[in-house]
């Protein structure tokens, strides 16, 4: 059974590959199956997490948990088209809820924390410490107040991008796009990896080239 | 006496002796065993120490009535180095029932937050140090029940400056009703959507939009729904197709609100249809496979990627790209924004996200909500150089005013 699943495995993988050839009968097959797969693994997932788990489970001790569940409800008004409309409810309460919930999470991390850490002494190692920062300190610390400052300048939209502001902008994007181009190299290393998975399995698992 | 009586007397004695010998010896191991498990005994002993003192329980600020802050000063042999204290355990007792073990803190530990107390119980606190074996126990604290805080006033600081970016808000949307134009720069990526449409239209091919694989609880998301209301309108001007396959349901329902809309308002309902908008599935990799799929065979002259965005990003992209398609990206996630840079023909860099609706509609409302932005990031740029400045030159030259200066701005901006 073991040598079966993994003949499947290798079969979808190397079905999945061959898109980086054209598209193909066979990608096409193995996309059918993975969709289809997942679409009826996640229907049973959320099936059992949520309405049983959650709301049939739970709805003794949480009497709040009705409310999702009257919405939800509403949510399938959709299906009868005369009263199809009720369905925009739900979903206005879900995009409201969420701008206004998020709206105080953001407001504290991205603002008000990013603000207050950004306020620090070029010479020094921390508030307070005297002059006691190295040159790598010193340098990382205007890095880090110019690199926020001139951001900002960057994603100010009330003003042209011309002159003296616009050369500051410019400053911002370019520590922006050192910041992508890092992240870039870093993430593509992590993907790497799972290349480096899929291509274990099949010389592995799958052909018994690599001795585990 | 006889010799030979001599002779057995002697014989007789000797061996007397021996066995007296013999016996005292077997006497003195058998007494030897107790005074060994003497010495086992006193390694064993239990060595008393102080219980830690000064335990005092505090209801925790500005909470639903779930915590309270228990502290204490810790036994006084509990040393540095040569402590026998190994620890401390917290006894509760609930509405004056039997004292709980709740919590094992370890040395050194002179508080504790108990995050398990509920409103209208009455609780009271001990604090025990631990030893190899032993407990001592301090004295219990006073009775003592949580407290709701209708008002987390922890963050008046986080209050006042929203609500100066609100007023701000409000003040703009207010302005912009009025009919005063207010300005916003132009965005790159924006000024291309138009001419995108257009070109799918003269090619007549469709257009693909990609609302990233996040739900509508993601500001992402929504962001790019906003951004789909203005472009489909285009579309429907234009009469140009487009589809927007989608890994979640409700951004299915919205987007077919959405399109539905902006046909309505551009006055072709006949020309909408539901399968504009496809579920494909929750799993991302296999709705990666199927809108890569979808992008060979229907080869879209255009391709929108607008929302939040994982490790698909590069995939999608560079999919978008390999057809040949005008690709127009935007997303806040910094770690997919470089690919989007690297694959695609616009990017939207993070907030440009959000003002994108904005300068797109021209509409009051997210003209205002943009505008009173500007302020907020006016403000944080004004605070960042002074603040910058004051720490460097108070730190530097240790000058009090600075210093001082610093202590506010810490103390508003402190989010802990």
């Amino acid at each position: 059974m073991e040598h079966f699943a993994i003949w499947i495995a290798a079969f979808l993988t190397l079905g999945i590959v061959s898109f980086l050839y054209k598209d193909n009968a066979w990608y096409k097959l193995c996309e059918a199956i993975f969709v289809g797969i997942s679409a009826g693994y996640w229907f049973v997932v959320l099936f059992w997490d949520n309405l049983h788990g959650k709301f049939w489970m739970g709805k003794g001790e949480d009497p709040m948990l009705y409310v999702g569940a009257i919405l939800g409800i509403l949510m399938l008004m959709r299906l009868i088209p005369k009263i199809g409309w009720i369905s925009r409810w739900p979903l206005a309460f879900i995009v409201g809820a969420t701008a206004g919930f998020y709206l105080i999470n953001y407001f504290s991390s991205d603002v008000m924390s990013q603000v207050g850490s950004t306020v620090m002494p070029f010479f020094s190692t921390g508030y307070g410490s005297g002059v006691n920062a190295s040159l790598y300190d010193i340098i990382g610390n205007i890095v880090v107040a110019v690199g926020t400052f001139t951001g900002l300048v960057y994603f100010y939209f009330s003003k042209e991008h011309k002159g003296a502001f616009g050369a500051t902008a410019k400053v911002g994007i370019f520590f922006l796009m050192v910041t992508f181009g890092a992240s870039f190299g870093y993430t593509v290393m992590s993907r790497m990896s799972l290349l480096i998975g899929r291509v274990d399995f099949l010389f592995g698992d799958f052909l018994g080239m690599i001795v585990q | 006496m006889t010799p030979t009586r001599l002779h057995i007397f002697r014989v007789i004695s000797i061996s007397t002796i021996c066995v007296l010998l013999l016996a005292s010896l077997a006497l003195s191991q058998d007494e030897a065993t107790p005074t060994t498990n003497l010495s086992t005994e006193i390694d064993t002993v239990i060595i008393e120490v102080a219980a830690p003192t000064s335990l005092i329980a505090t209801d925790h600020k500005y909470d639903n009535g779930e915590r309270i802050n228990l502290q204490w000063v810790p036994s006084i042999d509990d040393l540095p180095g040569i402590s026998t204290v190994v620890g401390y355990r917290i006894y509760r007792q609930d509405d004056g029932g039997a004292a709980e073990a709740i919590a094992d803190l370890p040395a050194k530990a002179n508080h504790y937050r108990d995050e398990n107390t509920e409103l209208g119980h009455t609780y009271i606190y001990s604090v025990a140090a631990l030893t190899d074996g032993a407990e001592f126990v301090s004295n219990p604290t006073e009775s003592i029940s949580p407290e709701r805080e209708w008002i987390d006033f922890s963050k008046r600081y986080l209050f006042l400056i929203a609500l100066i970016v609100g007023g701000a808000v409000i003040y703009f949307i207010e302005i912009a009703r009025r009919g005063k134009k207010l300005f916003v720069r132009k965005i790159a990526g924006l000024e291309a959507v138009d001419d995108a449409v257009g070109r799918a239209t003269e090619m007549g091919r469709p257009i693909l939009f990609i609302p990233g694989i996040q739900d509508m609880d993601d500001v992402q998301t929504l962001a790019g729904l906003t951004i789909l209301g203005r472009i489909s309108k285009t579309i429907a001007d234009y009469d140009t197709e487009i589809f927007m396959p989608v890994s979640r349901s409700l951004v299915m329902t919205a987007g077919r609100e959405i399109i539905k809309s902006s046909y309505q308002t551009a006055g072709r309902p006949d020309k909408y249809s539901d399968d504009m908008v496809t579920y494909i599935t929750d799993e991302q990799f296999g709705y990666v496979a199927a809108v890569d799929g979808i992008m060979v065979r229907e080869k879209p002259a255009t391709i929108f990627l607008l929302g939040a965005f994982f490790a698909e990003s590069l995939i999608l992209a560079e999919t978008g790209n390999y057809i040949g398609a005008i690709q127009i990206a935007g997303t806040a996630r910094p770690a997919q924004l470089p690919f989007f840079i690297a694959a695609c023909d616009f990017t939207l860099i993070g907030e440009e996200l959000f003002a994108a609706s904005a300068y797109l509609s021209g509409e009051p409302k997210q003209l205002g909500s943009l505008k009173g932005q500007d302020v907020g990031k006016a403000i944080a740029m004004v605070i960042l150089v002074i603040g910058a400045l004051a720490t460097t030159i108070g730190t530097a030259w240790n000058i009090a005013s600075m210093n001082s200066l610093v202590d506010i701005l810490k103390t508003i901006f402190s989010t802990s």
